[in-house]
């Protein structure tokens, strides 16, 4: 009981996030910006899964950095760790509604000629 | 007792309470009112993701398809220019971290300077594009009447690109799906730069307000929202770059 009063006053106080986390966030951004650019200069190879069905690891690379970018701006640039539960749910909510979305229609483009290449 | 005085009566006896002006009445206190215009925003984001995640699914769908021309079609932006454009944003969503920093430690000046910096860096970025569009209307590579499938059926013709990737021709066919890459690049390029546009007219909205002080009063709504919207647009063109200008050099 207490402790779901202190949550609620420490949801209610506004979280000043300080300019050292905003610079080594923003550095965190530039090195991420650096692997990326350099990982597309190597061939990183590829992965047979099955006959027909292969992964290539330099977009499986270049998004993955660009998705811990990503989650680094939307965690302190956008406040969302310091948020109300409220706000993290919809956050939440709302990337996985995108990749069901996203990830629903790929399955079934991916899919519609399967076997007949 | 008519109605009127009933009214007078209690709002007399419920008496007002102390809050700072930009509080509206019908919030309890000023974290509501705060708690409750982020979340909105936020669901304004979520249709945002919704909308640019069709632009970048139908990409991924002809991407698969035709895989070759789009390959080739991507070996014709230049990574040095995609780079430099990461970087301006990246450093314009830093400054527009420091200017919702400012706001709330109630510096005008220092959020004036934030918001002046962010506003040099989104123009930054705008003009970067405009070069390299400019480069797809001189080599006639912008989707209609005038598309040329030179560099793609013929990639010797286009010296500077062929001595760096050494692409081998595409069928007059395959090479017309090229096309089908840069309509979705320019759509993509395109609705992120407008977003940009309609972020920077805000911008200099908030730097006339901030000028008088509008934002150094504790009410750090807007100078917040708005520092969401922006780096939403930054996390938007994080994945362009990688999807548009990095997973094709292999």
């Amino acid at each position: 009981m207490s402790e779901q009063h202190v949550q609620e006053q420490h949801e209610q106080e506004h979280h000043i996030v300080s300019p050292v986390t905003y610079m080594i966030i923003f550095g965190a951004l530039l090195v991420g910006t650096a692997l990326t650019v350099l990982a597309s200069y190597f061939d990183l190879g590829e992965w047979h899964i099955a006959p027909g069905l292969t992964l290539f690891w330099n977009p499986v690379v270049a998004l993955a950095i660009a998705t811990t970018k990503m989650m680094l701006v939307v965690l302190f640039f956008m406040h969302v760790k310091y948020s109300p539960r409220l706000t993290k749910l919809t956050v939440a909510a709302g990337f996985i509604m995108f990749l069901v979305l996203v990830g629903m229609t790929l399955t079934d483009y991916f899919t519609r000629a399967w076997g007949r290449w | 007792m008519s109605d009127n005085t009933a009214i007078a009566n209690g709002a007399q006896t419920e008496a007002h309470h102390e809050h700072p002006p930009y509080q509206r009445h019908h919030f309890e206190t000023v974290g509501q009112q705060f708690d409750a215009t982020n979340f909105a925003m936020w669901l304004f984001l979520l249709t945002e993701i919704m909308f640019f995640g069709g632009l970048f699914t139908a990409y991924l769908i002809m991407r698969n398809w035709y895989y070759q021309p789009f390959v080739d079609a991507s070996h014709q932006l230049q990574i040095f220019w995609g780079t430099a454009n990461t970087v301006v944003l990246i450093a314009s969503s830093f400054t527009m971290a420091m200017s919702v920093w400012s706001a709330e430690m109630r510096r005008r000046k220092s959020l004036l300077i934030y918001l002046c910096l962010t506003l040099v860096f989104g123009l930054t970025f705008l003009g970067i594009k405009g070069i390299e569009w400019h480069e797809k209307w001189e080599k006639h590579h912008i989707p209609g009447a005038h598309y040329s499938v030179q560099s793609f059926v013929n990639p010797q013709s286009d010296p500077e690109v062929y001595k760096e990737y050494k692409d081998a021709p595409l069928s007059p066919d395959a090479a017309q799906k090229t096309e089908e890459y840069f309509f979705l690049y320019f759509a993509m390029t395109g609705m992120h730069a407008l977003h940009m546009v309609i972020g920077i007219g805000i911008l200099v909205f908030m730097i006339f307000r901030a000028k008088v002080g509008a934002y150094t009063t504790g009410h750090v709504t807007f100078v917040e929202n708005f520092g969401l919207y922006w780096h939403f647009v930054d996390i938007v063109w994080i994945y362009l770059f990688a999807l548009l200008y990095l997973i094709s050099r292999h």
